[in-house]
């Protein structure tokens, strides 16, 4: 019987494993080496090979530079906002929408509310450039109370909190499903019992519900770590003008304009590498954060 | 005493209704908002009439659309991409999350390769050496490049794998005994198995795929080779906002159609109402699936 098959079973596995290799090497793997930009001052025509080294030149230039100091700064502020806004918003919700009785009504809201999350910035920013533009209903309703109008996304001091409100009102709902699942999770039981003892509903949330999720909480909140220079390309790419670059314009979409439209390739590669480093050391931190106290690992 | 207790029981229950009615209502808005603007009058749209309900109802943006080759085109590349982006993407992550389900004793370079997909998910390259070398690949305007260029979704995989590792490990055991070869376990029991996350997958690949617009921004050498996202950031986003003063606003408003805009909008979000409904009950139960493990 073992003598039929013609190969052993690993050899097998390996067979399954190469195309997904070929797509890593290839598409994840072989940009690193694109890296060295940073060190070179890149020349299209001369490629990686022949470009001249100039170390660590690039870093110091970019260091030099206002745009880049500001650029950062704006890029920590917006994300930091979105890291704890992401993880406090959804948390609310679903421990609202935990409180809703009504069966219908909970899966009509659940339903709806992960809409956003699956449109893209493109689609969205069209519309709500509209909303917020200056015709849009929010002027409108603004023009009630006296208020002139506003092309709101046009205003730099406006423009870092409607990015963060618009986020996380976009990924409100899909942000709230782990926790939503966590709070089926506890036992009924101890509501109960906590009624018995003269707990109010208010204070059962307290004393109940938030314990029950409070390692869930903990694990996003420290994987949420991970995301301190993302911004949010797609969406501030798609939001932001001229007019509000002071504020808003971040690491990702800086490098966009310096790389890909000003074609200062080795400058840009290099704000590129900046962030990478300092996310994987957030990425690692964030992680081995969430083994030690969550006890979670991704395999 | 028990009284007011209940009084406050129940404001605070309408209260709650109120609120999550309220972001339910928000979360539909701009699709029924984008509906409104495409089917009201030029007119009516520009000048910021049309908020809750379509003014002077009328069809000619759709019309008008039908007319568009550069439009139809850029969709059809997007519907394109999505299906074989989808399908291949799917078929890789489940040859490869299948091995990689095994223990380091079945299948020895496991951890290995583990690592290197993690290394992979934690650190890129950024834009700039990912544009280059997509470049020295040759795949501007191409359908490969589109399908493959963003890299394996990590991500995914991992979600295919954790949920492969959690099946029961008899269902194989007896299909060995049986005399089933490594390729009819994977999909003869543990494909039809993973329904669920399967689905999740298909939801989350194929609406990252019809939603992606950078990579066909900088891999199209002209704007015919468009995805449809791409399409509309540059001919409706950019517009809105590449007018500096006030002035120049009006003007550009005046010349801009934001009901054809809008048509263009609603017909890209189309794919994805369409999909979701049927997905929707899938992803939850799928994500939670894959991300627990033992």
């Amino acid at each position: 019987m073992q003598k039929k098959r013609l190969l052993p079973v690993q050899a097998h596995y390996t067979f399954m494993i190469i195309p997904g290799l070929l797509w890593i090497i290839f598409f994840n793997m072989v940009p690193l080496g694109g890296l060295i930009m940073a060190f070179q001052n890149f020349n299209p025509g001369l490629g990686l090979w022949k470009s001249r080294w100039v170390g660590l030149d690039n870093f110091e230039y970019l260091f030099s530079l206002g745009d880049a100091r500001r650029v950062i700064v704006n890029t920590i502020i917006i994300a930091c906002w979105k890291v704890v806004l992401n993880l406090l918003i959804p948390l609310i919700f679903a421990l609202l929408l935990n409180e809703v009785r009504n069966l219908r009504y909970k899966k009509f809201v659940q339903t709806v509310v992960y809409l956003p999350h699956f449109l893209s910035w493109v689609i969205l920013s069209s519309v709500v450039l509209n909303i917020f533009g200056r015709t849009g209903i929010i002027n409108q309703i603004t023009g009630l109370f006296g208020a002139d109008p506003l092309i709101w996304f046009s205003e730099a001091n406006w423009f870092r909190q409607l990015v963060v409100g618009t986020d996380v009102w976009k990924e409100c709902g899909f942000n709230a499903v782990i926790f939503l699942a966590a709070l089926t999770g506890i036992n009924p039981n101890l509501y109960e019992a906590a009624a018995i003892d003269g707990c109010s509903k208010f204070k059962s949330v307290f004393y109940v519900t938030i314990p029950g999720i409070a390692g869930t909480i903990v694990l996003l909140g420290v994987l949420g770590l991970s995301n301190v220079l993302n911004a949010g390309f797609d969406q501030v790419f798609n939001l932001y003008n001229p007019m509000v670059y002071t504020t808003g314009d971040i690491l990702d979409t800086w490098v966009y304009r310096i790389g890909l439209v000003n074609l200062q390739f080795s400058l840009a590669t290099t704000a590129g590498l900046f962030k990478s480093v300092i996310s994987f050391f957030m990425i690692v931190l964030s992680y081995w954060g969430a083994y030690k106290f969550a006890d979670y690992r991704i395999f | 005493m028990i009284e007011s207790k209940a009084i406050g029981t129940k404001i605070f229950k309408i209260f709650l209704y109120i609120i999550l009615g309220a972001l339910a209502i928000s979360c539909i808005y701009p699709i029924w908002y984008a509906f409104c603007l495409s089917t009201s009058s030029k007119t009516a749209a520009n000048s910021g009439m049309v908020n809750l309900y379509p003014v002077d109802f009328t069809l000619r943006s759709y019309k008008e659309i039908m007319g568009d080759l550069k439009f139809l085109n850029s969709f059809w590349i997007s519907i394109q991409r999505s299906v074989i982006g989808t399908v291949v993407s799917l078929l890789i992550m489940i040859l490869m999350g299948y091995p990689l389900s095994k223990t380091k004793r079945e299948f020895k370079p496991r951890n290995v390769l583990m690592w290197l997909v993690i290394f992979c998910m934690v650190f890129n390259s950024g834009a700039i050496p990912w544009y280059i070398t997509m470049v020295n690949y040759g795949l501007l305007d191409s359908m490969i490049g589109l399908v493959l260029c963003g890299g394996l979704p990590v991500f995914n995989l991992i979600l295919i794998m954790n949920f492969f590792r959690n099946l029961p490990r008899d269902l194989e055991e007896a299909a060995v005994v049986d005399g089933a070869g490594p390729w009819r376990i994977l999909f003869g029991i543990v494909v039809p198995c993973s329904v669920p996350v399967l689905a999740t997958i298909v939801l989350f690949t194929s609406v990252g795929y019809w939603n992606e617009f950078f990579q066909g921004l900088v891999l199209s050498s002209s704007d015919k080779n468009y995805p449809l996202q791409t399409y509309i950031k540059q001919m409706v986003v950019n517009v809105q906002t590449a007018g500096l003063t006030t002035d120049q606003l009006k003007i550009m408003n005046e010349l801009s159609n934001k009901s054809l805009d809008s048509a263009k909008v609603f017909i890209a979000m189309i794919p994805m109402l369409v999909v979701y409904p049927f997905l929707q009950k899938y992803f939850v139960s799928g994500i939670m699936l894959g991300a627990v493990k033992e």
